[in-house]
């Protein structure tokens, strides 16, 4: 059978520095699949690998029977992976409307189809009050829902969700792990990075966590939570 | 929003039709001169505002398809004794085979090097159309005799040019490619996230840009009929003064270009005649105060008026309601 998703032995360095070493994992479909790691440990150079925003120095990434890593970074989203950005890049004098309507021309040319389409997905994201407010001129929480709206109007069947809940307030950070799992609902398999804990030990079906790009552990939340390296990684050598 | 848009459409049919109707009132061989010039800045600031304004591809050197267009033109006349409206057909063409090259080599990268490379490209023609004076007549010029001398005449091909170019670039922006245009200009890693072929599209946005400019180049040769390299291939009275009625008018917006011709070519006119050569410092000055006070220009700030006044009267988006979620 082929694997949805799979990363075997994936490796990048820049110069002298290993940002991934040696990463090999398979993501089932349906699954959401966490990546945790302390900072610069190497959990978004992983998904601009994936997403072929940087060239991998050695492995090879396998999504849905497709050879991933030598394909030009935007035939990715022709493959079915959408992504989000840890930094959000909105189109930002583009209204909210305007913004997933461009996601949307992936499947269609006509501008209604495109419209509705994304008049859609802006309804399952919660974000019809802002659909006509130009992107720049939305809050923060408002932005990274924006950026999962734009990726989700490309129709992926693999969503990379880079910190959404990053800069959220408690209340912000509910919202959005309830968008993240009616999107597992609706059938797209998730692969997310994250620093809140309570985030990823909540919606997370199997989670690999990273230190200096290898991996440390990988697992069910809990196994990964109790694991004795994560614990030194994060909390330091004496609470180990 | 349907509603709006036929108000856009019933506006610009209203102005053609205007536009159409001018030279039965003003009759004058002088304005209606002027009313020329306007047209063919007008076409270069549109086909620019492709590239620069949509796209946010700056381009230093719309000289050098302008500059192509009309020697097109001319050289047609002169070593092939063809009429030089020929060029019209051929000076777009050439002007678009002269954009593909910088196009492809440069769009594949980011940063300043296609405003560098289109820069350089003008300046490039110019010096090779001084002194490839055997092919070019170098700074001698080329001068054809024009059959039909009817201002009218003029006026409606220019008229007509210029409608074209809007035409076409309205159409282009306001379909699938203009939404991947604009992505482009916005943040081109979320383009590129989108699935979007960012250095395809911005050829795609380059071609048409060349080739109206080319238009406007052949057929400013066949109005005026004599031309040469510092007069077409000029950096700044061209390539520069292009970006700046842009500006003026406002980039990135559909009349925008059209707006910033018109005042350009009235300052100029109304100024040469008291301040000499120093007429292009009114509107240097102007364009610096517009961009000051109207940083999208003229059309812009009238945007922007209307705006607020719409939002204040209806109470849309933007409105302070405290709640910013609600999921």
């Amino acid at each position: 059978m082929v694997k949805f998703f799979e990363a075997k032995n994936v490796v990048k360095r820049f110069g002298g520095l290993t940002a991934v070493n040696n990463l090999s994992f398979t993501v089932s479909q349906g699954e959401i699949f966490g990546i945790i790691g302390p900072n610069g440990s190497g959990k978004t150079t992983l998904f601009n690998l994936i997403s072929r925003f940087f060239p991998v120095t050695s492995g090879e990434i396998h999504f849905n029977g497709q050879q991933l890593e030598n394909l030009p970074a935007h035939k990715i989203c022709n493959q079915g992976i959408g992504r989000t950005f840890q930094v959000v890049k909105p189109l930002r004098r583009m209204t909210v409307l305007g913004n997933v309507m461009a996601g949307a021309f992936l499947h269609t040319s006509s501008m209604g189809k495109a419209r509705t389409k994304a008049e859609e997905i802006i309804d399952f994201c919660g974000l019809t009050q802002f659909k006509d407010s130009e992107a720049k001129s939305l809050p923060i929480a408002v932005r990274k829902r924006l950026e999962i709206a734009r990726a989700l109007a490309t129709e992926p069947k693999l969503l990379l969700l880079d910190e959404t809940c990053a800069g959220l307030n408690p209340r912000e950070s509910e919202q959005a792990i309830g968008l993240i799992k009616r999107i597992r609902d609706a059938g797209v398999t998730i692969i997310i990075i994250e620093h809140v804990m309570k985030v990823m030990m909540g919606i997370s079906d199997r989670i690999l966590a990273i230190n200096f790009g290898s991996q440390i552990a990988l697992g069910s939340p809990q196994e990964v939570a109790r694991h004795p390296e994560v614990i030194k990684a994060y909390l330091g050598e004496d609470h180990a | 929003m349907n509603k709006i848009k036929k108000l856009n459409w019933l506006f610009a049919l209203l102005v053609l039709l205007a536009a159409i109707a001018v030279p039965w009132v003003i009759k004058a061989p002088y304005h209606l001169h002027i009313l020329i010039l306007v047209m063919v800045w007008a076409t270069i600031g549109t086909a620019w505002n492709l590239l620069g304004g949509y796209t946010g591809q700056v381009s230093f050197g719309h000289a050098a398809f302008f500059g192509v267009g009309a020697y097109a033109a001319g050289l047609l006349n002169l070593h092939y004794g063809l009429s030089p409206w020929w060029g019209m057909a051929l000076g777009p063409v050439v002007a678009a085979l002269a954009a593909l090259p910088i196009g492809l080599i440069c769009f594949r990268l980011r940063g300043p090097y296609f405003a560098l490379a289109m820069l350089a490209l003008g300046e490039i023609f110019r010096l090779m159309f001084t002194n490839l004076t055997e092919f070019t007549n170098g700074a001698k010029g080329v001068l054809i005799m024009p059959e039909i001398t009817s201002k009218m005449f003029f006026y409606y091909v220019g008229l007509t040019v210029l409608v074209v170019t809007l035409l076409v670039t309205y159409l282009i922006v306001h379909s699938k490619i203009g939404y991947y245009l604009v992505s482009i200009r916005e943040d081109q890693d979320a383009a590129t996230s989108l699935g979007i072929p960012t250095t395809f599209y911005k050829n795609v946005a380059l071609l048409p840009s060349a080739f109206f400019t080319g238009l406007a180049g052949a057929f400013y040769m066949n109005y005026v009929a004599f031309i040469d390299p510092n007069i077409v291939f000029n950096l700044s009275n061209v390539s520069v003064m292009v970006i700046l009625v842009v500006m003026m008018g406002g980039v990135a917006t559909t009349w925008g270009p059209t707006i910033g011709a018109g005042i350009y070519i009235a300052l100029g006119e109304y100024f040469r005649a008291t301040l000499g050569s120093a007429n292009v410092l009114v509107f240097g000055i102007l364009v610096c105060l517009i961009i000051m006070f109207m940083p999208n220009g003229i059309i812009g700030g009238l945007e922007t008026l209307k705006q607020k006044f719409f939002r204040s009267g209806t109470g849309l988006p933007g409105g302070g309601n405290g709640e910013v979620l609600r999921s």
